[in-house]
């Protein structure tokens, strides 16, 4: 008998460190892969997804069981290649259907070398990544796999999340510039700690030229692109590995340069105010989170991909080397801080995704926000 | 911002009758908001005219007025209770309008009540057609998305050959300004059809004037379902993918949830136009739905239309998340805002989010066309279907395939085996979409066409069409393999195949599939809607089934009782016995079992996540309730499974359950068939002593014959085991009988013809009652308006019997308690009866709950199904009268003198249907059951009573104008007295010739007026169906010829229904008529609640 109803019939085993194993098919590249196991609950982005580098070195489990149905375009990636480590969905598409798609995302993943497992049930995998939390997890596929025994084995010797420093792996090596669309009004140094396509993009529409800056950026490579505003941008890893971040957000702060930051960029502010970051249980990964504006009590339905968070008082005022902070955003879901706000200068971040990409885009209004503080500073920096 | 303070009481106006396009979800949605705004410690009015609801049950409401939907009646209301608002946007277009003509006739400022959920300005800038393009446009203009469909409008044949190089070619859509009904409009595929459409729409034009309008047919069809609160938090409950493209009614489509085919930037692209749409309406608080096109070749957006209000898709997005839609827009109106209303599946999230499905969910609409045999069943914008199923299954497969096994209908599940026929031929008939033309689909793809082929042909999503293929590549495995090895057979169940499918694949019985999947271990798993994709643990049991690892389905200890339902609304089979499961579910779980639901249908009230202890949302096949039972079985203890109040549906799986060891309690499969095959029911009447119209079965014409030639045409004839009438037809003479043996499909040895003396003139009467094996309660006795011969479902009928004396109700519950006894009811049991002369015929009778439970309930204020739920379970009658279920005294045989009289009125769906030259159906009723809905009039008199329920279903009865009167000859003499009291009331009469001879020599006087076949008079005199249309006839009264002189009927009844005038086709509906138009001519028509009549009647009986 060969093959099912023509799908590819190789076999392919998830395996996590806790021991529990599924079963399913080979998708995308065959071979071996490990990572940290997460679930993203989003309905629609896969393409988004794999192309954002705050994935690296994570097998993402997709809730939603069908998956890849409108293929791959060109247009919607968030970076230059897939960076999640492995691929986990249930049901995927054998054809792509949308007048976008240049190809179907099975030949995406395998040119691109990631290595996928379909056919598992999903949402048992997810149950058990939220009772248990995130944890290690390797993908095996092909017709002659190790036993478990030597599998589990491989699992327990890769690396863990926790302490990671991945930043320097998915930036960008040299610096590089996204013109503003329209009237140039602003200049932005964008410090790459992973970023993602759809951001500048963002900030461009605002009139906003962005040099973006490699993870390594220095103070003087940030001022020298003479800025308006600095950025952090989101990206992978364990904040408290961020010390580089770290140093030179507090160096921007000392100076007062307006500042705003995304996910990662977030929780390097909250390092940099004197906060801790912790470890959530099994994170916030999907488009549909719940995020209170506490400034206006509006209810934002938002993009989130974090599995860090900062670990800062929810109501009251905080006093930091750089005068008072406020958690400004909250999620409702859990009451985990998603957004830091300082009162006394231009500066504020917040964990989720206001770029969207994908998701919703109600909170688009934070680089409206931005680019306001920026405005102020020079109508400022004009009067003084 | 919590709760307001100022608002103690609101009105809640429901949806009425249910109506193809307006049906059970309105009692859903009506159900939940009464029961929150309860909860929130308001005092809650209610207004509907439907007894068949949950929602008008006097717990869910303080006040429950079932009272005729009209400005008039709710005023009246209004007046009386004082309410501080009144919330319209839960009971369909029927509350809307009603809640805009109070407003806009003053009686809302008068009394000073305030509209809450919605506001004036936004439900006209969200329904008025031109007032939603300017929303659209602003839209546009603010976020660059979205866009109305192009149009021009022109005033000459140039200007329209113009016109349709500026909108890009063929083909468009021609649309007449003003003219009634959409008349003249229609699809030009090139310029002979647009010279021919255009030229008579610029005639028919009063202002000459034709729209052309670019066609958006064939293009994606989407709806996206939101929620906004006072705060302008807005969040987008559901996205919802039609599988037929545009060009067919939403709600005929088979749909899908979530979308399936749309990138994040084009699904976040329909998103943020839906929030700005929602802003521009200005809906303040609650949900509404927008329904948009999108060009498969571009992507370009059409916003179609929104509805600012919760509708039939916001009922299946509930069901199809969890996300509790009208209860949410019940708390937002009173003031709540989303972030403060906890989310009830995980209760520790907020309801401000937005759910993330890890299933897919499918809806398929079930039609009754062959109801309707001389309609068009071309699916067009116009909705058809009278009701729908909802299935729920890991991947599309799964739950298209569970989807169109929960239709219940012959063929609707794919078929793999015999010739599929020609390829060319089926790709051209699925073009066309008709009930089931993803069959034919189905049958090309099997013929050999290709994905291409079928995309050209239908323009159904090459992805869904992908998915077909799979379903017909596991098929072609299925029957190629040599052996059903676990693998394939474990595939194939993943991808929805049915034990019936596969059995019917590889020439096997069903128990055969099904004892080598249990051997090999292949079983569903039951998984958990939680509206989070499993991102937080679930705290409601609402389940669905998957060929998947792991199950969800927690022990438990208490005992379950598990109940099946009705599975989706038909004609016969509807809403009526969702309100008997759901009351069922309520007794049982106050008397401590678990309480478990199985049903598909997404519109009910038995599928709230609430309503049980647990709910399945699966298909009511064998198979599916098997498994679920045997899953049941492994959480804990069952106490058994109700199948008599769900109807036909899960009556038919009864005996096949108990053969599977599964515990059937209440009335037992021997006693259902003691009821249902003719030879054992007539042992049962002989015994009993009880006479039954002369009748015999056949299985051939000549046995037919002999059987019509012994008793005497005219005969009634059926199929055996049908609900609904169906196929019911009276014969009067060989030939037609001939014809009607040679038309039936379904007879065979096993399901003869029954043929019965037809009883010409006769009272028919329905009784529900129950009996526990020793003692009979009669639930009540139902008189027919209409004669013997009409379908008791579309007949009115008045609860107490207005003409029989309490002889006859004597001899009536004797009957029934004999043939309770003999059947061996355990529950409910309804006979109906037909007296004729001195003689009370036994027609049939059904042991299980009946359509007319609801009423009957409500009519005597006695929860007959409860008590029917507890019966079958061990209760006594003795015992529940004890314990105040049951009344302690008496039943509904013996109710006072001054008990209120209950009018039940059938309500019909002539409208909806056209034949294939656009010309209405006709509205003659008949012995099959052709209506969708009914109403209830309550009043203390019969006549109020009866013009009550006239207003309810139809509008109310003429109080004066000119009625118009032609009559069958036999109802000649009947018609003298009610046509002198209607010259009395002041109407002035018309008749065609005959009937004026025969008023004249009466001493009535009656204007002649020419019928259609005369045509129009030399000088211009207009005939009667031109009066009809000229609004100039206020009242009908035609019955129809027997089987001469139809055609003229035909054109006055379909004028009638086209211009809404009261038609009435019996004598003795003439007669009633005639005493509701007599009350409402005396005046004072009142209103009173459920509960105060209950009041009266409680202290009546003591």
């Amino acid at each position: 008998m060969t093959g099912f109803a023509k799908s590819p019939k190789t076999p392919a085993v998830l395996v996590l460190e806790d021991g529990r194993i599924f079963r399913g098919r080979a998708y995308g590249a065959v071979g071996e892969t490990f990572g940290e196991a997460v679930f993203s609950t989003g309905m629609t982005g896969y393409q988004e997804t794999l192309t954002d580098p705050s994935y690296c070195r994570q097998v993402v489990v997709m809730t939603a069981p069908h998956v890849g149905n409108t293929g791959v375009n060109d247009e919607d990636p968030e970076s230059s290649r897939i960076w999640v480590s492995g691929y986990v969905v249930r049901d995927p598409a054998r054809v792509p259907s949308n007048w976008r798609a240049r190809r179907s995302l099975d030949e995406e993943l395998r040119s691109q070398g990631v290595v996928g497992i379909s056919g598992v049930d999903t949402r048992a995998l997810t149950r058990h990544l939220r009772e248990r939390g995130a944890m290690r997890v390797g993908i095996f596929s092909g017709n002659a796999l190790p036993d478990e025994g030597t599998m589990l084995a491989e699992v327990r010797q890769a690396p863990e999340m926790k302490g990671a420093n991945l930043s320097e792996q998915v930036a960008a090596k040299e610096p590089y510039v996204v013109p503003a669309i329209g009237e140039k009004k602003f200049t932005v140094a964008a410090v790459d700690l992973g970023i993602k396509g759809m951001t500048p993009h963002r900030m461009a529409e605002r009139g906003i030229e962005v040099h973006v800056l490699p993870a390594t950026a220095t103070v003087e490579d940030v001022y020298a692109v003479n800025p308006d505003g600095v950025f952090f941008s989101n990206g992978p890893g364990d904040p408290a590995a961020a010390d580089g971040p770290v140093a030179l957000m507090k160096a921007v702060l000392e100076r007062r340069t307006p500042l705003f930051g995304i996910c990662f960029g977030n929780q390097i502010l909250g390092r940099a105010l004197g906060f801790g970051t912790y470890k959530l249980k099994y994170g916030h990964r999907g488009i549909n989170q719940p995020v209170q504006d506490r400034t206006t009590g509006k209810v934002e339905v938002t993009a989130h991909n974090h599995g860090f968070a900062v670990d800062a008082p929810l109501d009251k005022i905080s006093d930091t080397p750089y005068g008072r902070a406020q958690v400004s955003h909250v999620c409702l879901n859990d009451n985990v801080v998603e957004g830091l706000q300082l009162l006394d200068q231009p500066a504020f971040s917040v964990q989720y995704h206001p770029e969207a990409a994908a998701g919703p885009h109600d909170a688009a209004y934070l680089f409206d926000r931005f680019t306001s503080l920026m405005s102020t500073a020079l109508m400022e920096a004009e009067r003084a | 911002m919590p709760k307001r303070t100022d608002i103690q009481s609101v009105l809640v106006i429901g949806s009425g009758p249910i109506v193809i396009g307006q049906a059970a979800e309105f009692d859903y949605s009506g159900t939940q908001a009464c029961r929150v705004l309860k909860s929130e410690g308001l005092r809650v009015i209610l207004v509907n005219s439907n007894p068949a609801t949950i929602m008008t049950d006097p717990e869910i409401a303080d006040a429950t007025y079932v009272e005729p939907i009209t400005p008039e009646f709710v005023e009246k209301i209004i007046a009386k209770e004082r309410p501080d608002a009144l919330l319209p946007t839960l009971g369909g277009q029927t509350a809307l309008n009603t809640a805009i003509s109070l407003h806009e006739n003053g009686t809302l400022d008068k009394y000073g009540v305030e509209l809450i959920g919605a506001n004036v300005e936004a439900i006209h800038k969200g329904e008025d057609r031109d007032q939603f393009k300017l929303v659209v446009d602003a839209v546009n203009a603010k976020i660059g998305h979205g866009e109305s469909a192009r149009s021009v409008i022109c005033h000459s044949m140039d200007e329209v050959l113009k016109g349709v190089e500026q909108l890009g070619g063929y083909p468009v859509v021609v649309r007449p300004s003003f003219t009634m009904g959409g008349a003249g409009s229609g699809f030009a595929h090139d310029e002979d059809e647009l010279r021919r459409i255009a030229g008579q729409g610029l005639t028919l034009s009063p202002t000459t004037e034709v729209l052309l309008e670019e066609s958006i047919l064939g293009w994606k069809e989407y709806e996206l379902e939101l929620m906004r609160d006072k705060h302008d938090n807005v969040v987008v409950v559901c996205s919802i993918e039609n599988f037929d493209p545009m060009g067919v009614h939403t709600g005929d489509s088979i749909t899908v949830a979530p979308a399936m085919t749309l990138t994040d930037r084009e699904y976040q692209i329909l998103r943020d136009i839906g929030i700005a749409v929602i802003r521009e309406v200005g809906v303040d608080t609650g949900g509404c739905n927008i329904q948009f096109a999108v060009d498969p070749e571009d992507g370009r957006v059409i916003v179609i239309e929104m509805n600012p209000r919760v509708s039939r898709s916001s009922a299946l997005a509930s069901k199809a998340t969890g996300f509790p839609i009208a209860k949410i827009a019940a708390k937002l109106a009173v003031g709540y805002t989303l972030d403060e209303i906890p989310n009830d599946i995980t209760q520790e999230t907020p309801a401000s989010f937005e759910p993330t499905l890890d299933y897919v969910v499918v809806k398929a609409p079930r039609f009754a066309f062959e109801k309707f045999p001389s309609a068009d069943d071309t699916l067009t914008t116009t909705m058809k279907s009278v009701g729908e199923a909802m299935a729920i299954g890991r991947n599309f497969t799964e739950a298209l395939q569970k989807a169109l096994r929960s239709l219940e209908k012959k063929g609707s599940q794919f078929s793999f085996t015999g010739d599929p026929g020609d390829k060319a031929e089926l790709l051209r008939e699925a073009a066309r979409p008709t009930d089931g033309r993803i069959n034919t689909v189905m049958q090309a793809i099997r013929a050999g066409a290709t994905p291409e082929e079928v995309f050209e042909a239908t323009r159904i999503d090459p992805w869904f069409v992908d998915q077909l293929f799979l379903i017909k590549e596991y098929a072609d495995e299925l029957a190629a393999v040599e052996k059903l090895e676990p693998e394939l057979l474990g595939e194939a169940k993943r991808h929805g195949f049915s034990d019936v499918q596969i059995a019917e694949i590889r020439g096997l019985r069903e128990d055969v599939v099904r004892e080598v999947r249990h051997a090999l271990g292949i079983r569903p798993v039951y998984k958990t809607v939680d509206t989070c994709a499993a991102e937080f643990a679930a705290r409601t049991p609402y389940f669905y089934s998957s060929y998947d690892e792991e199950t969800e389905v927690a022990p438990r200890d208490k005992p379950a009782v598990i109940i099946l339902g009705s599975g989706p609304n038909r004609i016969g089979q509807g809403i009526e016995f969702d309100y008997s499961c759901v009351h069922a579910s309520f007794a049982l779980s106050d008397a401590g079992y678990e309480t478990v639901m199985v049903n598909c249908n997404p519109e009910t009230v038995s599928t709230d996540y609430d309503t049980s202890d647990r709910l399945y949302f699966e298909p009511l096949t064998l198979e599916d309730v098997l498994e679920i039972v045997h899953a049941e079985s492994l959480a804990g203890p069952i106490a058994g499974v109700v199948v008599q109040l769900g109807g036909q549906t899960p009556l038919g799986l009864s005996q096949a359950l108990k053969d599977n060891g599964v515990p059937v309690v209440g009335t037992s499969p021997e006693a259902i068939h003691a009821a249902e095959d003719r030879g054992a029911f007539g042992r049962v009447l002989a015994e009993a002593g009880l006479p039954a119209p002369k009748h015999g079965t056949a299985t051939t014409f000549s046995e037919a014959k002999a059987i019509a030639d012994e008793i005497g045409y005219p005969v009634l004839v059926r199929p055996s085991y049908v609900l609904g009438g169906r196929g019911m037809e009276i014969v009067y003479d060989e030939a037609r009988l001939s014809a009607y043996i040679a038309e039936s499909t379904e007879i065979s040895p096993d399901r003869p013809v029954l043929v019965d003396r037809f009883l010409d003139d006769a009272i028919e009467i329905d009784v529900d009652a129950l009996y526990d094996g020793h003692e009979l309660y009669l639930g009540g006795v139902m008189e027919h308006i209409e004669e013997a011969g009409i379908h008791s479902g579309d007949s009115a009928c008045a609860l107490p019997p207005i003409t029989l004396g309490g002889f006859d109700v004597k001899r009536l519950r004797a009957s029934t308690e004999a043939i309770a006894r003999g059947v061996g009811v355990r529950g409910l049991i309804n006979i109906q009866f037909a007296m004729a002369g001195d003689i009370l015929y036994v027609l049939e009778a059904n042991p299980r709950a009946s359509r007319t439970v609801p009423f009957t309930s409500k009519a005597t204020a006695v929860p007959l199904a409860k008590a029917a739920a507890r019966i079958s379970l061990g209760a006594t009658i003795s015992e529940l009268r004890a314990e105040g279920l049951l009344p302690a005294n008496g039943d509904g045989g013996t109710l006072p003198l001054d008990a209120p009289i209950s009018v039940k009125e059938a309500v019909m769906p002539w409208s909806r249907f056209r034949d294939i030259h656009g010309r209405g159906v006709d509205t003659v009723l008949g012995p099959e059951m052709r209506s969708t809905g009914e109403v209830m009039g309550i009043d203390s008199v019969f006549g109020t009573a009866y013009a009550k329920s006239q207003s309810g279903a139809y509008g109310p009865l003429p109080t004066k104008g000119r009625a118009f009167i032609s009559v069958a000859n036999r109802d000649k003499r009947s018609m003298i007295f009610p046509a002198r009291e209607l010259v009395a009331h002041g109407f002035d009469l018309f008749a065609t010739s005959g009937t004026a001879e025969v008023l004249k020599r009466n001493g009535i006087n009656a204007s002649v007026v020419r019928k259609q076949s005369d045509g129009e008079g030399p000088s211009g005199e207009k005939t009667i169906v031109q009066l009809i249309h000229d609004g100039q006839v206020d009242l009908i009264v035609n019955t129809p010829y027997g089987t001469g002189g139809r055609l003229d009927g035909y054109d006055i009844r379909t004028a009638a229904v086209a211009r809404g005038v009261p038609c009435l086709t019996t004598v003795q509906a003439l007669a009633a008529a005639v005493q509701g138009i007599d009350a409402l001519n005396r005046g004072d028509v009142g209103v009173r609640s459920l509960q105060e009549h209950a009041e009266h009647l409680t202290a009546a009986r003591d």
